[in-house]
């Protein structure tokens, strides 16, 4: 494996081929400790697959991508542990309330009590929603309570594709204030966002994709 | 020798090697099926028990021997394509799937020509003819799975994972069926007890003659698949325009 | 940070899974009137005659649970796999051959209990003697759950696939053929008062093999749709 970082996420000569279409040609990416990545790029360019061939869902052909200098397809379960993935998808059960939706999907991978939830909720500004089931939210509170998860898990890394959608002005201040402090104390976020990305306290380095 | 095999795997090598041995399979295959057939049909005496409507035999057994070894090769091939990550055995695996499906086919079919002149009716729940329809119902499912996955890549190594669980429920599947078929019946009327020699050797004529057949038309469609898979690759339009 | 251990995922997993069920009783319910309403098919297609029902009353409440059962298959995955729940239980951290068992138990527990428990009297009206009943919730009880964990797989496969439930239905059948040939036999065996024990073993087997091996396959399965 060529120079993998031994610090923090890489990505090496990634290819993907969806069907037909050449969508990632050799991408080389590196994200380190207290850093933002913004992968930019227009619609369709790839930056959905990159990010889920970051997470480890996606499979490159060609490439590979590397956790603290080691694979991630052989170092699966620890890179999992610190790692935090958001999709376009919120991941909630709509019949489940904020509370148990955060108990369940944090529990499978730490012990957290009722405090800590709470909290949170309370940062992302949805405590009220505590005990309503996800499916009556709002698209925005439903994006704020898949960010509380992303809080919650307590991982290093954080992968967020388009995290700001459905968001309000403040909910898009809020998110990159915990952005911001999540690298301010040696945490790694690497993103896709449309906007141009402010993060009060670091610049976030561009990666386009095109 | 892995690069050797690995040389060999690689698409555009396939291709070419594959045109060569294509005739080297076919007209022995040809040469052998005839052959099978004239000892069979023709040469072999008549069966004491079952008459003439015996020779049917010589088609049935090596077609349901052949349905068999082909899943067996998908799934091998399947399984090589998903841990080792090789498309060339992904193409395998698709290019036999619907040629296993139809030597299955036959197997039934001419056990069912069989079954008429000595049973009087076009089906019978015999173990051995079950266990064909079941096994075609298998290579059925592979091929509905493998056409409704849009891309391709997802659709090799889904049929990749069903081929596998599929081949180690076989064995449990083929005995299951034969002691069904024990309680309720007698014997299995595919039994054709001992043979001399000179009613063995058109079987084997006939079903070396299928194997070739099997890898003639196997790499025939292989050469098909990598042409698809490949159609945008430029070692392919140098090699068409030969 | 205290991560979680593999029985308190579980646990978890499980436990999530029942309470969704709950929320939703109607659709918990769905199989059994299903299961019901085959087997009231049969009277009316053949005769109301007890003594023919009897003979044939074996293979009746087996196929009808069968077809109960995997109506209720395609769900164990779907509703995970279009709200992005799946892609997170995949990078949860836990092993997925795990997970994917929690998740046929759960369903089992969600579809094919419901059966087993309502099979008696399903039995009952196809004259099946009290003597044999027993034999009947046993067969059910492990040939629902080869189903769970062998059809798991399938439901793995056709995630997000056009048409998926039928589909889903031509790919697990086949596989669970075996079962139904020794439940039914195990069965039938009971209402002619032999001891049904050697097909009962037989099955309980294939229950074991399924549970055994079938995590793994779904797992596989799962990486693969997630792509």
């Amino acid at each position: 494996m060529e120079a993998l970082h031994p610090k923090g996420l890489s990505g090496r000569g990634i290819h993907v081929w969806r069907g037909d279409r050449h969508v990632l040609r050799g991408v080389d990416i590196d994200v380190l400790p207290g850093e933002v990545v913004h992968v930019s790029g227009p619609n369709g360019t790839g930056k959905t697959t990159l990010l889920r061939v970051l997470a480890g869902l996606l499979p490159a052909e060609e490439g590979h991508v590397g956790w603290r200098g080691r694979g991630i397809r052989e170092e699966r379960d620890e890179f999992n542990a610190e790692m935090a993935y958001l999709g376009h998808e919120n991941a909630l059960k709509g019949d489940l309330t904020s509370f148990e939706n955060l108990r369940y999907s944090v529990g499978m991978r730490r012990v957290l009590d009722a405090i800590e939830i709470q909290n949170t909720l309370d940062h992302l500004g949805i405590l009220r929603c505590r005990d309503l089931p996800a499916r009556v939210l709002s698209a925005g509170q439903r994006r704020r309570l898949a960010m509380s998860r992303i809080m919650l898990l307590g991982a290093s890394l954080w992968v967020l594709d388009e995290p700001f959608t459905n968001l309000d002005v403040a909910g898009v201040e809020l998110f990159s204030s915990l952005i911001g402090d999540h690298v301010a104390a040696g945490g790694m976020v690497v993103l896709a966002a449309h906007q141009g990305l402010k993060v009060p306290g670091t610049h976030p380095r561009i990666a386009e994709l095109n | 020798m892995w690069t050797w095999f690995h040389k060999l795997a690689s698409p555009p090598h396939f291709y070419r090697i594959a045109g060569l041995t294509i005739p080297w399979f076919g007209w022995p295959a040809l040469a052998l099926i005839l052959l099978g057939l004239y000892g069979g049909l023709v040469l072999a005496p008549m069966d004491y028990q079952q008459g003439e409507g015996f020779r049917i035999f010589y088609v049935h057994v090596p077609n349901a021997i052949m349905s068999m070894f082909v899943y067996s090769t998908m799934a091998i091939a399947a399984g090589i394509g998903l841990i080792w990550r090789m498309k060339l055995a992904h193409a395998v695996a698709a290019a036999s799937a619907p040629l296993g499906a139809w030597f299955t086919f036959c197997a039934l079919a001419t056990g069912s020509l069989w079954g008429k002149p000595m049973w009087g009716t076009w089906w019978v729940w015999d173990a051995r003819l079950t266990s064909e329809l079941i096994l075609l119902f298998l290579y059925l499912g592979y091929i509905a799975l493998r056409s409704s996955i849009e891309d391709p890549q997802r659709a090799d190594r889904a049929s990749a994972v069903l081929a596998l669980v599929g081949v180690i429920n076989l064995p449990v599947i083929h005995y299951s069926v034969v002691w069904w078929n024990s309680l309720h019946q007698g014997s299995t009327m595919f039994n054709p007890g001992a043979m001399s020699i000179e009613m063995k050797w058109p079987a084997l004529a006939m079903l070396l003659g299928f194997m070739l057949y099997y890898g003639a038309v196997l790499f025939e469609r292989l050469r098909a698949e990598v042409i698809r898979r490949e159609r945008n690759a430029a070692w392919l339009r140098e090699e068409l325009a030969r | 940070m205290h991560q979680t251990g593999l029985l308190a995922a579980g646990a978890l997993l499980y436990a999530r899974d029942l309470r969704l069920a709950f929320r939703r009783w109607e659709q918990v319910t769905q199989p059994v009137v299903f299961f019901l309403m085959v087997t009231t098919l049969f009277p009316l297609a053949l005769s109301p005659d007890t003594a023919q029902l009897r003979q044939v009353a074996a293979g009746i409440v087996w196929v009808a649970a069968l077809l109960s059962a995997l109506l209720a298959l395609e769900f164990m995955f779907r509703s995970d796999y279009e709200d992005g729940t799946l892609e997170q239980l995949v990078l949860s951290g836990q092993p997925l051959w795990w997970l994917s068992l929690v998740k046929a138990a759960a369903h089992w527990t969600v579809s094919g209990l419901p059966l087993v428990v309502t099979s008696p009297l399903v039995a009952a009206s196809l004259a099946v003697p009290a003597g044999a009943q027993w034999t009947v919730v046993a067969s059910l009880a492990l040939g629902t759950g080869i189903l769970s964990f062998l059809g798991a797989v399938g439901a793995g496969l056709t995630l997000g696939v056009r048409r998926g439930s039928v589909l889903l239905s031509l790919l697990v059948l086949p596989l669970t053929m075996p079962a139904l040939i020794f439940g039914a036999r195990a069965v039938d065996m009971a209402i002619m008062g032999d001891s049904p024990r050697g097909p009962l073993l037989l099955l309980a087997a294939m229950f074991i093999l399924s549970l055994s091996l079938g995590p793994f396959a779904t797992a596989a399965s799962l990486k693969v749709s997630m792509e």
